[in-house]
């Protein structure tokens, strides 16, 4: 047991950080955002420079043979500087299910593309009516000679509507909500009968719902075993629930900093509200609950590649919970404890705040994970 | 960075549990299993048992009986001892007393006092808290007038813990009521129990037990060579004592053990027609537990590896977070194990009932786990109330 970082960890960590207290201040954001893909293409080439595009990746496939610590520490970062580069999409999301999935051929078509910052992707998987049930996949894939064809409609893709390449669930065989019969599919973000329509999330993050009509689909283009899909679709969320763990202590962190600088320097009564006992106890319940919260984000990361799938997925569920239940006390707590100034569009604690509602829910929300904890209480 | 247990660790979580398995006498594996606080003798037993092997001194070094382990071998032990149920090493010996003898005592102090302390040949109590100096310690207010050779010492403790089964009692004492701060008047003193003055009144918890005592002390003559380091620096010993051994204060083996002593109940008893373990809403509470007492697992795990790479000696101030959530969580399972019982929690066992029913293993369960439920109210009081850990939480880390 041992939760030192190695020198190249931190070597990794440092120059995250010294890049984004560089370029990635609150001002520097906005600007970012109003960019018409809703982030920084710049930012996008110094993610790769960096080598954070191919971190998680085989050194066989332009990549840098980094685990889940090493995403676990970039996205603290990330999202103590609210990043809204499409990084969680290409490289964890769709990153993980070519890796999992992937053939040979297909790691080296895609891998090194995404690494050196030419190719984006999104995972398009959830479906309006299936809140957050894995298995619950409407679009069908038919076979057609060769190839396959696609019908449905994907809700609130991240990133979707940058992406170039989609992966793609659909049901080639079973009912709504059989395990078996869902099959994923790479898919030109661009090809005939693809219909996008971005967006801007709650939190400023960009996504899409996506139409899909009679869109053809080559065979060499079906990502790991027909009809097997969902283990893959379980990694691939899993990778993505501790990613966003660990950007969401980052936003935790944020937000308490703030916070205890806010109250440090806000008077009322004639003393800074921090000399308050009130107060003190509500910053320390934060900090608690932050470091609660980075505990079980440690989880999610160290649980990502073990073996034992039940006890894997028992732990990020856990991790699920705590996070999100974290985030909800800190970042509510953090609009209380800044009064009126909290509650404006031009002051950072309430972007965090949306970042952390929306994080609390990506893949599941924790009243989803905590029921499937209770069904399994032995 | 690494979660997982080295095979080393596993070796010796291993070695631990078989000792325990072995060793632990049956009687008393059995009333702690039904709930129950350890009676004096069965504390003793095991203690003893404990120290035979070198362990029961969990904390120390070597050269003072300890088995000089790690911090995380120490955390290991603590766990499966409260997992087994066993009862644990008296902390006023162990965690407390002892440590500070090893820091600030004179030889003769030591080698007259920790060899007895580790075999709980003699029982520590703490002579802290007063009426009027709860968590402001610093007020106290019993006072040691030097004579000669002896302090003579008056005044009243009260909330002495186990002070009725004590033969020693460390004392703060106001040697000094003019200094110019509070903290800088203070010495501490080891009190023989026996010595002629001194009064314990019991007072009984809404438990029903008796754990907590009044102390009085009526110009109690205590020798010059029982005072711990300096005279008036007597505040720098309680900080080190409050401060210094934070392992295993979460008791989380011990809320593990609650928990799982609530599913055994909630298997046995029915609700809405069907076993209360097959009830959403229990199984809900159950599964948020087991979130906490894991996210609670971790963080004591980067507290204690933490302190296996840096010893300044300094409290880690995430141990209090570890104090203010375990004893939340402790308060959470014994509260579970309580509610699982139903109306059987109700009843106060005790001999007439014995002789009127059938020895009846579910009743006794539940009179024990409102037991500990009652008792445990005490865990977010004792050793700094959680208020005053988030008192230490913002001057620590906030730096407000």
């Amino acid at each position: 047991m041992d939760f030192d970082l190695s020198d190249e960890q931190r070597l990794l960590a440092d120059s995250v950080t010294r890049l984004l207290a560089d370029q990635y201040g609150f001002e520097a954001r906005k600007g970012y955002q109003k960019q018409a893909q809703g982030w920084s293409t710049e930012l996008w080439s110094r993610f790769a420079e960096l080598g954070l595009l191919g971190l998680p990746f085989g050194e066989d496939y332009g990549g840098f043979g980094g685990g889940p610590l090493e995403t676990m520490l970039i996205m603290e970062q990330f999202g103590h500087a609210l990043v809204l580069e499409p990084y969680v999409a290409t490289v964890v999301l769709a990153g993980t299910a070519i890796r999992e999935g992937g053939t040979n051929e297909q790691k080296q078509a895609l891998l090194p593309q995404i690494a050196e910052g030419a190719l984006k992707l999104a995972f398009a998987h959830g479906e309006r009516q299936a809140r957050y049930d894995l298995t619950d996949v409407m679009t069908t894939a038919t076979r057609d000679g060769k190839g396959w064809v696609l019908d449905g409609a994907k809700s609130v893709v991240t990133h979707g509507d940058c992406a170039d390449q989609l992966v793609i669930s659909a049901r080639t065989a079973g009912e709504r909500d059989a395990s078996a019969g869902i099959t994923l599919f790479l898919v030109d973000a661009n090809a005939p009968g693809v219909a996008r329509r971005g967006y801007a999330m709650r939190d400023e993050q960009r996504a899409a719902d996506i139409a899909l009509s009679n869109v053809h689909v080559a065979e060499a283009d079906v990502l790991g075993e027909v009809g097997d899909g969902l283990p893959v679709i379980e990694r691939v969320v899993e990778a993505g629930i501790a990613a966003t763990a660990a950007e969401a202590v980052g936003a935790m962190a944020a937000m308490n900093d703030l916070t205890l600088e806010y109250s440090r320097t806000r008077e009322q009564f004639g003393k800074p509200i921090g000399s308050y006992q009130v107060v003190q106890h509500r910053l320390a319940d934060m900090f608690m609950s932050m470091e609660q919260g980075r505990s079980m984000a440690m989880l999610a990361a160290m649980s990502v590649n073990q073996a034992d799938s039940v006890e894997r997925a028992r732990s990020i569920a856990m991790a699920k919970v705590g996070v999100g239940q974290a985030c909800r006390y800190v970042s509510q707590s953090a609009v209380q404890m800044h009064g009126g100034i909290g509650m404006t569009e031009e002051y950072a604690v309430g972007h965090y705040f949306r970042r952390c509602m929306v994080i609390e829910r990506l893949f599941g929300d924790p009243a989803y994970y905590l029921a499937r904890l209770s069904a399994a209480v032995e | 960075m690494d979660l997982s247990f080295t095979p080393e660790e596993l070796a010796f979580r291993d070695e631990v549990r078989a000792f325990i398995r072995d060793n632990l006498p049956t009687d008393i594996r059995d009333r702690m299993r039904l709930g129950y606080s350890p009676r004096k003798e069965d504390q003793i037993r095991w203690q003893r048992i404990l120290n035979k092997n070198g362990w029961a001194a969990h904390s120390w070094p070597k050269e003072y009986g300890g088995p000089g382990w790690s911090p995380v071998q120490r955390m290991i032990f603590l766990n499966e001892n409260q997992l087994a149920p066993a009862p644990e090493t008296l902390s006023f010996n162990i965690t407390m007393i002892g440590p500070v003898l090893i820091q600030f005592g004179t030889e003769a102090q030591k080698s007259r006092f920790l060899p007895r302390a580790a075999n709980l040949d003699d029982w520590w109590c703490q002579g802290f808290s007063e009426p009027g100096a709860g968590s402001d310690l610093a007020a106290l207010k019993t006072s040691a007038k030097r004579e000669g050779d002896h302090y003579i010492v008056n005044g009243q403790k009260i909330w002495t813990s186990t002070a009725h089964n004590a033969d020693w009692c460390f004392v703060l004492v106001r040697t000094n009521p003019s200094a110019a701060k509070r903290q800088e008047g203070i010495s501490f003193l080891l009190v023989d129990m026996k010595t002629p003055g001194i009064t314990v009144r019991p007072i009984i918890s809404i438990d029903g037990n008796h754990h907590l005592n009044e102390v009085f002390f009526d110009n109690v003559k205590v020798p010059v060579e029982m005072r711990v380091y300096e005279e008036n620096r007597g505040w720098d010993v309680a900080k080190y004592l409050l401060g210094n051994e934070r392992t295993g204060i979460a008791r989380l083996g011990k809320s593990m053990e609650r928990v799982k002593a609530a599913k055994e109940m909630a298997r046995e008893v029915r609700f809405n027609g069907k076993p209360l373990i097959e009830d959403a809403a229990f199984r809900q509470r159950v599964a948020q537990i087991e979130v906490d007492m894991k996210a609670l697992e971790i963080s004591q795990y980067r507290v204690v590896s933490a302190y296996a790479k840096q010893r300044d000696g300094r409290p880690d101030p995430l141990s209090s977070v570890l104090k203010v959530k375990g004893t939340e969580l402790l308060q959470t399972t014994t509260e579970l194990a309580m509610d699982a019982g139903g109306p059987l929690s109700m009843e106060v066992w005790a001999k007439e009932l014995a002789e009127l029913n059938a020895p009846d293993d579910l009743l006794e369960a539940s009179s024990a786990a409102t037991g500990s439920y009652l008792f445990l109210r005490a865990a977010s009081i004792y050793g700094g109330t959680n208020e005053i850990q988030k008192n230490i939480l913002t001057k620590a880390v906030l730096r407000l």
